[in-house]
């Protein structure tokens, strides 16, 4: 066989729809070695080739934005809709590896092992979005969970890092059982794990019940799994303890990453594939969607911890996904992809800026990480560009135009609506009204009180970089909107 | 479909049956005359002393989770090479990234000094 | 020039841009001279497109320009495109106008403020905002002008952070709008559901043609969007936030009074006039708010003793009289008293700011008086406007207000009539109440008057000759013609339909020709003088109160303790909205947080510091109960959803 031929077997096996996961997991395994090997003083270079595995797998995606793969047997698929995803991911990836580089430095994490897990985690993320077959999915799914339990639980010496860790792997592993269970009586009810089977087991739309009970109990046990990976009440109890425990950049990446990674999978399974049941997913999600929604943004107000009310306010947001996943349709899973996008920028920003910040001179804890929310009054006058920074991605949180996180909601309610969910748009319009309150109290404290505790910005020159970033993305998704929707609309109809 | 696997619940339910009758016997046929080192736990052997949850160094947790690797490495190679002819060339390297992959974890530990016992 | 409409919120949106990167090197004179340029500019581009307007038949006079497409998804498409009609077009004047004036007043007042060149960054920001809110082409256009200017507000009223009271009124403005936002996105989200699109082009032509009068649907979109226009006008239930507005410093009063903020909900009733006049229900509650709003506001502003706070008080009772003129059918009459109002109440505010200046920050009018002497230009001004206000021929106010009066009167009948007519008495009343308090009578303040310098005087006096003369371009009784309406009939088009509008038309036009209303038993000459002898009466009553007999107000004070109080007070509305909503919220979210996450979750801070000293126990208890607690809620959860699930067989 000579190599022209070789080369030409692998792509007709589908080998081009492993590409942009495997150079990121590749780029993982070369920092994990690396690290062995380097000095101390040239650990600084940890971050930047992990943000060169980062671009490589971008170039590729990029390489391939317009080709369609199916490999491994129909395990893994190579489309528009992957594609779009991998970009988000790679996306969030690299945003947070910037805010890293000076983060885990200050606070003693920055090992090889940090970046290598972040960029494994995101592989995982990667192959779930691109599965089209149940196990492929759990070992993406598994992959992303693993990497996240090691890294939320990364600050060794901090007892509450130690607990994030262990309660997300619990539960995580207790909500991983529900998926497992669901893939094993869905095998054995059809003999097949693919994604397409699944399609054909339930039929129309008008009987989709054919395939008898144990079909169906496995279709709920998927969709309890990724209601836990989304952070869906009641689901959703490790969110707020992961969240505060875990070091602030992985808190970011969670946060914005494996959400992203369960919505991808959810339109999968559930939009492409178990079509036919939409009716019934509908009625549960639009319950979850309701409670977590109201419960996240009620929450959040009561929060004194910057980090548990980002965390409330990442639950409510998985309840305005949870709206967008109800309406289905084309309509509403592309408003998820593009609240998705949105989200990326707007909450990697939000918790940029808080890892940037910390205590001052003075006190006895200087230099620790600010994370009261009162540590955040009077920030305007002494970081005004900082403060600015996180006002855009309050106000565009809060959903107030021109910002992305306006385009996000009115994309999703605007779904809702046209699916004929008017109740749950209104539902949804007025918990944005409340989450106002909250988003705004941070903006009031940095402009309009005093400082209480000195503070004080990092000058990390990468973080900054992070943030411009999140800030040019929140207000180029608010300002022009229109090329990514369509992008989002593209990637969706690749999939049906 | 279900009814081929009927000879197995029968299996199970003689298994069962067998291993309850002769618990059931021998608590209702035997004669009972407790004393207090009959009741203590591990009657049979020395005397238990402290707690069970005694630490003890992590290197076995390591040690055994690095066992379960490689075993399954081991397993996976086996029905690989039953069939290795028929996979062809494809197959060998698809073994080979798998032993790729494997050989950065090795790397790995070894630089982690897992195999050096005493430390 | 019509096509380029654009430049007109551009130069403003420049001017900020100018003072975020270069002000803070240039220095304070170019940070000043950039702001007034820009607004001057915005306000020449305006004059010329209402000139090249005028210029056109009355049928063109309707421009839209596309700047960009926004926005497209599956059935959408947004395009950022600006509107010129007659309506935005004299929106575009007024407010740049006005806007331009309190920019060159600013100029002088702020001189001293460490804060400059925030101040006329917002200042900028905010006139930009308005004039997107008045030139936009689709709802959401107006939507984020809209969002904007209730943000800049924010930022305005806020200014002076240091000061609690400030910061509060700031939080308050910007969360009372926000639940009139509430309504108003989702009459949008509605007029889309129903429309399927969002532009004005489209959505009115094709409302008449889609919908019967008096259909439900029209009736709740025009009913949401009001209750938008309730928060950002200040009517009732939405107005507790403009009278704590007074805050901020007192030009970004006159600018959120007469031109900018508050307007921008009479504007948007007018600009969906289309819609109302379909919806007689929601006409309806309009006028009822619009009127009650009138006269409620205005009986609290007799007590009032903070200077600026009775201009408040006097600003919601003024706009409660445009949305009656909008819920009669008389939308170009309520724009009308949009633009006169706008000219008088923008002098009141920078006369007002003019005397706290001249006291050192002095707002209560118990501590005022005899500043006529002193203050000759704020005086003479003060009387222009006050005359206007009360609608005394043949300043500025009296032509709008007669008119919206006489509208009401013919489609309301003669109690409605009646109950505006009470707030035109009262409201002549309390700003000759004002102004004798401030101008006459012995000096009741301790120190020096400061001399205010010329920027301060100069845009008073434009001010007052436009207040004196502004209504001019509205009497068709001296010109035989009325400018305002004919120039936004073509807007109106849809509510000339309209009984009371077409009725009037007809009877405005029988009056001019034949000298008597002939079609109605009262002439709208009689009924103007009518208007003008209660707001005399009124005049005469504070005169009599406030000069002549000082202490009657002291005896009728003590004689009506319990009504002053209320009024006082303001009917306890706010500590009512207080009890009734907010504190419950609070208390709401702090129970959830108590009970549910302090006592489940929160003991999970075990991590942190403060629970290790709670000691082990407890800690112990606490997170063994926490983790079974997170599994029980999974898995209740998911046999919940299964169980669900399963009757689905």
């Amino acid at each position: 066989m000579n190599e022209y031929a070789l080369g030409q077997g692998l792509w007709e096996m589908g080998f081009a729809a492993a590409v942009p996961f495997t150079l990121v997991a590749l780029s993982a395994m070369a920092v994990l070695l690396a690290d062995l090997w380097l000095l101390p003083s040239q650990k600084r270079a940890l971050p930047w080739a992990a943000l060169a595995g980062v671009l490589l797998s971008a170039a590729s995606v990029a390489f391939l934005w317009n080709e369609e793969a199916t490999g491994f047997g129909g395990a893994i698929r190579l489309d528009r809709f992957s594609a779009f995803f991998a970009m988000v991911f790679l996306l969030g990836t690299g945003l947070v590896v910037l805010l890293s580089s000076a983060y885990a430095r200050r606070e003693g994490v920055e090992r090889g092992e940090y970046y290598a897990l972040l960029l494994f985690g995101t592989s995982g993320a990667m192959l779930m979005a691109s599965a089209v077959e149940l196990v492929t999915f759990f070992l993406g799914l598994e992959i992303l969970s693993v990497s996240l339990y090691v890294l939320s639980g990364f600050f060794r010496q901090r007892p509450a890092s130690a607990e994030a860790a262990a309660k997300y792997f619990i539960l995580g592993a207790f909500a991983s059982a529900f998926l497992l269970y669901g893939i094993a009586l869905f095998y054995g009810a059809s003999g097949s794990t693919t994604y397409a089977a699944l399609r054909e087991s339930f039929g129309s739309a008008a009987f989709p019940y054919s395939h008898g009970l144990l079909a169906l109990a496995a279709s709920g046990l998927l969709l309890i799994g990724l209601a836990f990976k989304l952070g869906a009440v009641p689901f959703h109890m490790w969110v707020p303890d992961t969240y505060e425990g875990a070091p602030t950049t992985i808190t970011a990446y969670m946060s914005v990453v494996s959400k992203a990674a369960a919505a991808a999978a959810f339109i999968r399974v559930f939009g492409a594939s178990l079509s036919s049941l939409q009716q019934d997913t509908s009625a549960v999600l639009w319950v979850l969607a309701v409670v977590t929604m109201t419960l996240g943004n009620v929450v959040a107000i009561a929060q004194t911890n910057i980090k548990r009310m980002l965390a409330y306010s990442s639950i409510a947001h998985a309840g305005y996904l949870l709206v967008a996943l109800t309406a289905a349709g084309e309509a509403g899973y592309s408003s998820v992809l593009f609240y998705v996008l949105a989200y990326v920028f707007m909450t990697l920003g939000a918790f940029g800026v808080v890892s940037l910040v910390r205590k001052g001179e003075g006190g006895a804890d200087a230099g620790a990480e600010a994370l009261d929310i009162s540590h955040y009054s009077g920030l305007a006058g002494r970081h005004g560009l900082l403060a600015a920074a996180m006002a855009v991605f309050m106000v565009s949180l809060s959903g107030i135009p021109p910002t992305a996180g306006f385009f996000a909601k009115f994309y999703v309610f605007s779904a809702a609506v046209r699916a004929g969910e008017v109740g749950l748009a209104i539902i949804g319009v007025l918990n944005s009204l409340v989450s106002v309150y909250f988003y705004m109290r941070i903006v009031f404290l940095m402009y309009m009180k005093e400082e209480t505790v000195p503070v004080r910005g990092s000058r990390s020159r990468a973080g900054w970089v992070a943030l411009a970033a999140c800030v040019l993305g929140t207000l180029l998704l608010g300002v022009l909107p229109s090329s990514f929707a369509r992008l989002a609309t593209e990637s969706i109809a690749s999939i049906f | 479909m279900l009814l081929a696997y009927l000879p197995i619940l029968i299996w199970i339910l003689l298994c069962a049956g067998l291993a309850l009758a002769i618990v059931f016997l021998s608590h209702v046929l035997g004669r009972k005359r407790p004393t207090g080192a009959k009741l203590s736990p591990y009657e049979c052997g020395i005397t238990p002393v402290g707690d069970a949850r005694s630490r003890f160094p992590i290197k076995f947790y390591i040690i055994a989770v690095v066992f379960l690797v490689f075993d399954i490495e081991a397993a996976f190679l086996y029905p690989w090479a039953v069939i290795y002819k028929k996979l062809a060339l494809v197959g060998l390297l698809e073994m080979a990234v798998f032993m790729a992959v494997l050989l950065v974890g090795y790397l790995y530990l070894w630089k982690k000094r897992v195999f050096d016992w005493e430390d | 020039m019509l096509d380029y409409v654009w430049l007109v919120p551009a130069f403003p949106l420049a001017g900020v841009l100018a003072n975020v990167f270069l002000g803070g090197r240039l220095g304070k004179k170019f940070v000043g001279l950039v702001s007034c340029a820009s607004v001057a500019l915005a306000f020449a581009s305006s004059v010329a497109v209402l000139v090249e307007m005028l210029a056109l038949e009355p049928g063109l006079r309707h421009v839209e320009r596309h700047v960009f497409t926004w926005f497209l998804s599956a059935d959408l498409k947004v395009d950022a495109a600006l509107l010129a009609d007659p309506l935005s077009v004299l929106m575009m004047v007024v407010v740049s106008g006005v806007a331009f004036l309190i920019h060159v007043y600013s100029v002088g007042y702020m001189a001293g403020d460490p804060g400059y060149r925030r101040y006329f960054i917002y200042l900028n920001l905010f006139t930009f905002s308005m004039l997107t809110l008045v030139s936009g082409a689709n709802f959401l256009v107006l939507y984020v002008g809209w969002e904007a200017v209730g943000l800049c507000s924010y930022l305005l009223i806020g200014f002076w952070y240091e000061k609690k009271a400030a910061a509060d009124a700031g939080r308050k403005a910007f969360i009372v709008n926000r639940i009139g936002d509430f309504g108003f996105v989702l009459g949008i989200i509605l007029i889309f559901r129903m429309f399927g699109t969002l532009d004005f082009g489209s959505v009115f032509p094709r409302a008449a043609e889609m919908f019967p009068m008096g259909s439900p649907t029209i009736t709740a979109i025009t009913l949401l969007l009001f209750l938008g226009a309730t928060g950002k006008s200040a009517q009732i239930p939405l107005y507790t936030w403009l009278p704590d507005a007074m805050e901020g410093p007192t030009p970004v009063s006159a600018l959120i009074h007469a031109a900018t903020m508050v307007t921008a909900g009479v504007y948007m009733v007018a600009r969906c006039s289309a819609l109302y006049v379909l919806a007689p229900v929601s006409m309806g509650v309009v006028a009822a708010v619009g009127l009650a709003t009138a006269v409620y506001a205005a009986s609290i502003g007799l007590v009032q003793n903070d200077f600026k706070r009775v201009l408040a008080y006097s600003t919601i009772s003024q706009l409660g009289y445009m949305f009656l003129a909008c819920g009669v059918g008389a939308f170009a009459a309520g724009v009308f008293h949009l633009m006169t109002h706008a000219f008088f109440k923008a002098l009141l505010f920078l006369v007002a700011g003019a005397v706290i200046h001249a006291l050192a920050g002095e707002q209560d009018i118990r501590r005022m008086g005899g500043l006529r002497r002193e203050l000759p230009v704020s005086f003479w001004s003060f009387v222009v406007a006050s005359l206007a206000i009360a609608g005394i021929f043949p300043f500025s106010g009296f032509f709008s207000k007669d008119e919206i009066l006489w509208d009401t009167l013919q489609a309301r009948g003669p109690l409605v009539w009646g109950v505006a007519a009470v707030g035109v008495l009262l409201t002549a009343f309390y700003m000759f109440r004002l102004l004798f308090l401030v101008f006459w009578g012995k000096p009741r303040h301790g120190g020096h008057v400061h001399r205010p310098p010329l920027s301060i005087d100069v845009p008073l006096a434009c001010l007052a000759v436009l207040s004196a003369v502004g209504g001019l371009v509205g009497a068709p009784m001296l010109f035989g013609r009325h400018f305002i309406k004919e120039f936004l009939a073509p807007v109106f088009a849809g509510g000339a339909g309209h009984a009371a509008s077409a009725g009037h038309a007809a009877a405005a036009a029988a009056h001019v020709s034949a000298g008597a209303g002939a079609a109605h038993p009262v002439s709208e000459l009689g009924m103007a003088l009518v208007s003008i002898s209660i707001a005399a009466v009124g005049i005469a009553l504070a005169h009599r109160f406030y000069v002549m007999s000082p202490d009657v107000p002291r005896r009728l004070k003590e004689k009506f303790a319990t009504a002053y109080s209320v009024l006082l007070n303001k009917y306890y509305v706010d500590e009512a909205y207080g009890a009734i909503f907010v504190r419950p919220l609070v208390a709401f979210a702090a129970g959830l947080w108590r009970y549910l996450d302090a006592l489940v979750i929160d003991g999970a801070v075990n991590g942190s510091a403060n629970t290790v000293a709670a000691g082990s126990r407890v800690l112990r208890r606490l997170q063994t109960g926490r983790l079974q607690d997170y599994a029980l809620s999974v898995a209740l959860g998911a046999v919940v959803v299964l169980l669900f699930w399963l009757t689905r067989w």
